[in-house]
């Protein structure tokens, strides 16, 4: 297929999936959960399709690969397209984002019937329209395609945030939309639209649009305006609708809150750092520096919470928002190894952070368990789910035999690299703060003794399709630390970075 | 060639049919030939506009009687009169076509010829204004036009309907008598009513008094009959008691014509430099626009009936279609008819789908319409991309609107100015939200409160075909913006004399 048809592809298969499961209702829920594993399958065949003449297979020979030109889809104002095209930090979003739709897949399956939960056709169809809205992030040619998919993001997930249909969910559900479309309509948008009168354009362009356009000011107001208005990015003070998210059932928190919605929002942020502004302008905004501290900051504010909280998944929220930053102070620091870094950390923590959110879910179907307090001893009722719970923290932290290692590596050298050596002290100091707040779990889960019987008796591993799905990212998490080259020559494809 | 008597057709075809349809009398045969009717004058306007924009003149004119203008009355035609006829007709045939189960509901059997009597009286008028070549024919169209409408809102089932159709006949009634004393001095300083001899003759008398006077009454005039903050009170109510076809209808058209009145008045007649630059109309027109966007949304959001929420909503809408002409640039005024444009599409496609859910519910109170979501879904989903419109999300016609008043102000007064729009944006997220939340969050309240909510099913085929239609126009024109925003662009740089 052409790249053409697959870019398509790779769009209506979400949406096309969508339907069907609606189609298929609550009657023929088998067929409905067929229909969502074929098309995940067949999504992420499409987006390795789209891999294939990117993928670095000769590890020596440094081929610059002719990027697509844009698939325009529509032209609703002159200059300003709705368009698609291939780009390596994209592929890699979207490589990630199917193939844990697959295993996340999977592990619904298990914990939607384990747990009982209702309206499952309704959270399947609109899971799908996730996807949809982050393929279209991924392979958005221009900020205003993202800008679009972006926003159907947003609405497609509240459906599933206030899943439970409670007073709580609906409170929760209000949180999470007024923040993430007020940043969006305030902040983003009007970026937009100030970016595309300066510079004329919002095509996605090697070395940016804004270099020579903008004044320092203008720059600076747009930096601003860019991240906070990317609420999905999670930067303080706009990162409560993510612990607000965490009302809706475990494998959404697990695939659009830890992956999906939030790895849109700092994958915005980056492609706007390396496509919009370009690593040489952005070095020269006067804001940056500013805002590297806000993003050092939420990175260390976060992890303190995260320290704090006592609910499993509040407690993983709040190390999302803090790793989130990581990749935000990544793109700041504007050159090559931040951007190869922050690139890479979507894709490390993105496998660490899902697996941690299945654990908490199985932990939730099994022994009914959502305190931290509660897990001492669990250990040796679910062995497999609590020793993925541990390889995944210690990929989380940045420690062998995890990928985040090497993602943290590369962070850790571009603030050398950029002189900021405060800020290399933040990164190591969150390092150990990871420790404190991750690690006790399954060390207390193996050694600690059960407060009271029922951490011993009765309770069993979760199902099998959510113990195969924990088991898969794992084993992706120990994979990507023995072979995280090709992801970061697959980086070190975008263009504009030396 | 017979072509040529199409700007005729498209105001005689209506006036025609409203005695014919008076005499008629019979529901069936009335709403048949309103029908017609509505095709025909829809037909019309589509050829005006392809002529126009496509056709190689960019000016119809056409001497009524054959007698030439200054002296006889002219119709005249271009990309600006022709889209606002587009736009009226558009809304006008869908809901004739697809309203009738909601006029039937609501209207007494024995008085729907009367009512369709009246809707084509009303949209004689507001044709008329669009075709018409001179000022006074101007006035007397839309004099046509408001008796019609005060007439069709006093139809409403509630008897509030008479009150409210009484104040929006008094209002009505000082508007047009200001604008009609705008039109005598103007025709006292001229001694011409026709439009084209108004613009030649105007600017040596630029510094007059009498001229800045008839300035005055017009700018209030057509305020009070675009609705214009803070000249608005007569609308919620109008709007809120209505027929829910007749809101259909007057929402997506009647200020939308006013607002063309106001741009007839202030580009064509007496010309931006003398509107602009001489007496500093963005001046006033500026803060009304913004205190009109920000008042009228925060009292939006306080309305417990879905009607009146709107209602307030559309106050605010002029507001940005005032913002866009106050920017006094082309870029503005273009703006400000795609919204025009827009808005009509949007606020139509909300009216109907409240129409659907109140002709199974009854009324459209918040509380009663909560959870209807699982009984109408179909309707529901409308009311939602419909109002996803309305607040500027991407794919949807509203979003086009944004995006070119934003373009526009960011251009003309920086940074602030668009962010205020954008502020007042979420401030429309947050009513249009209380309303989605009712249909979908609200919890259900006990049976005795909303016996009728929770035993109602999906509207009648005809009204959810049409209220479909609208939502689906809301994203094709989100799409597609060479209707909307390609004729706009070309009307606004008419307006400002070819200039770019």
């Amino acid at each position: 297929m052409s790249v053409d048809a697959l870019l398509v592809a790779v769009i209506a298969l979400p949406l096309a999936g969508a339907l069907l499961v609606t189609a298929c209702g609550e009657r023929r829920r088998n067929l409905r959960e067929a229909v969502t594993l074929v098309t995940a399958s067949l999504l992420l065949l499409a987006v390795l399709q789209l891999l294939a003449p990117l993928w670095p297979t000769d590890l020596e020979s440094e081929s610059t690969v002719a990027l697509s030109t844009p698939l325009v889809l529509a032209e609703p104002w002159p200059g300003v397209t709705v368009a698609l095209a291939v780009e390596p930090l994209g592929l890699l979003f979207a490589l990630v984002a199917s193939l844990l739709w697959l295993v996340t897949s999977l592990y619904a399956i298990g914990y939607m019937r384990g747990h009982g939960e209702q309206n499952q056709t309704r959270f399947y169809a609109f899971f799908a329209v996730a996807i949809f809205a982050a393929m279209g992030i991924a392979f958005a040619a221009n900020l205003f395609t993202l800008f679009l998919f972006y926003e159907i993001l947003s609405l497609g997930t509240f459906p599933l945030v206030t899943h439970a249909g409670s007073a709580e969910a609906r409170r929760a559900g209000r949180v999470y939309l007024g923040i993430l479309l007020g940043t969006s309509i305030g902040f983003f948008l009007l970026a937009l639209v100030w970016t595309w009168s300066i510079a004329g354009t919002l095509d996605f362009t090697a070395g940016g649009v804004l270099a020579g356009r903008a004044s320092p000011f203008a720059a600076s107001a747009l930096l601003v305006l860019f991240l906070f208005g990317v609420g999905k990015a999670g930067l303080m003070p706009f990162h409560r609708w993510l612990p607000a998210a965490m009302v809706a059932p475990t494998p959404v928190s697990a695939l659009l809150h830890a992956v999906a919605v939030v790895k849109a929002g700092v994958f915005t942020v980056l492609k706007i750092c390396v496509y919009i502004f370009g690593a040489d302008f952005l070095s020269q905004v006067p804001a940056r520096e500013a805002l590297m501290y806000v993003a050092a900051a939420t990175l260390l504010i976060a992890s303190l919470v995260a320290l704090r909280k006592d609910n499993l998944k509040a407690r993983l929220a709040y190390s999302t928002v803090s790793q989130l930053s990581y990749i935000i102070l990544g793109a700041l620091l504007a050159n090559a190894l931040g951007f190869i870094g922050g690139g890479l950390h979507i894709l490390m923590h993105a496998f660490g952070k899902i697996t941690l959110f299945f654990c908490a879910g199985a932990i939730l179907v099994a022994a009914h368990k959502t305190e931290v307090s509660d897990m001492r001893g669990l250990g040796r009722a679910m062995p497999v789910t609590m020793g993925a719970f541990f390889i995944a923290s210690l990929s989380i932290i940045g420690l062998p035999p995890g990928g985040g290692l090497w993602s943290k590596w590369l962070l850790a050298l571009a603030t050398v690299e950029a002189g900021a050596f405060i800020l290399l002290a933040v990164l190591l100091l969150s390092s150990l703060l990871n420790i404190a707040y991750l690690l006790p779990i399954p060390l207390r889960a193996f050694f600690g003794k059960a407060d009271n019987q029922s951490n011993g008796d009765g309770v069993r591993e979760a199902p099998g399709f959510c113990l195969a799905a924990i088991v898969i990212t794992t084993a992706g998490c120990v994979a990507l630390f023995i072979w995280p080259d090709a992801a970061r020559r697959l980086l070190s494809l975008m263009g504009g970075i030396e | 060639m017979t072509l040529a008597h199409l700007p005729a057709l498209q105001v005689v075809a209506p006036l025609l049919a409203a005695p014919l349809c008076a005499l008629l009398r019979a529901p069936l045969a009335a709403y048949l030939l309103t029908c017609a009717v509505a095709a025909v004058a829809a037909a019309t306007a589509g050829w005006l506009l392809f002529t126009v924009t496509a056709g190689g003149a960019a000016v119809i004119t056409y001497a009524l009687g054959g007698w030439a203008a200054p002296w006889g009355i002219e119709y005249r035609v271009d990309a600006l009169g022709a889209f606002v006829l587009v736009i009226v007709t558009g809304v006008n045939l869908v809901a004739v076509w697809f309203g009738r189960a909601s006029v039937m509901r609501e209207v007494p059997r024995e008085r729907v010829f009367l009512f369709y009597t009246g809707w084509l009286l009303c949209l004689t008028g507001m044709l008329g204004i669009a075709v018409s070549g001179d000022v006074f024919n101007v006035f007397v169209f839309l004099e046509i036009a408001s008796l019609a409408s005060y007439f069709l809102v006093s139809m409403g089932r509630d008897r509030r309907a008479l009150s409210a159709a009484f104040r929006y006949l008094l209002l009505g009634t000082v508007g047009a008598t200001f604008i009609l004393i705008a039109v005598g001095l103007l025709y006292q300083m001229t001694g011409t009513l026709n439009m084209a001899d108004l613009a030649a003759r105007l600017p040596p008398l630029k510094e007059s008094r009498t001229l800045q006077v008839a300035f005055a009454f017009l700018s209030v005039g057509v305020g009070l009959k675009a609705a214009v903050f803070p000249l608005h009170f007569w609308l919620p109510g109008a709007y809120t008691f209505a027929p829910n076809m007749v809101t259909v209808f007057l929402a997506g058209t009647s200020t939308k014509v006013s607002v063309y009145i106001l741009l007839r008045f202030f580009f064509s007649v007496i010309g931006t430099d003398i509107s602009f630059d001489a007496l500093k109309l963005h001046w006033f027109l500026l803060p009304l626009a913004l205190a009109g966007i920000f008042t009228a949304s925060i009292a939006a959001i306080y309305q417990n009936d879905v009607k009146r929420l709107l209602a307030f909503s559309s106050v605010a809408q002029v507001g940005y279609m005032i913002l866009g002409i106050a920017l006094a640039s082309a870029a503005g005024l273009s703006a400000a008819l795609v919204h025009l444009f827009n808005h009509a599409l949007m606020k139509s496609a909300l009216f109907f789908t409240v129409a659907c859910m109140v002709f199974r519910v009854g009324n459209s109170k918040l509380t009663d319409l909560a959870g209807l979501a699982k009984r109408m879904p179909l309707t529901a989903a409308a009311l939602v991309v419909s109002g996803l419109s309305l607040i500027g999300f991407p794919f949807t016609a509203g979003f086009i609107s944004k995006w070119a008043l934003l373009a526009a102000a960011l251009q003309s007064h920086g940074w602030w100015l668009a962010l205020l729009v954008l502020a007042s944006s979420l401030l429309a997220v947050v009513y249009m939200w209380r309303v989605v939340e009712a249909l979908y969050c609200a919890p259900r309240a006990p049976a005795t409160v909303q016996s009728q909510a929770m035993t109602v099913t999906e509207a009648p085929l005809p009204l959810l075909a049409g209220a479909w239609l609208l939502a689906a126009g809301n994203v094709a024109f989100g799409l597609s913006t060479e209707l909307s925003r390609g004729v706009a662009e070309r009307a606004a740089l008419l307006l400002f004399g070819g200039a770019p």
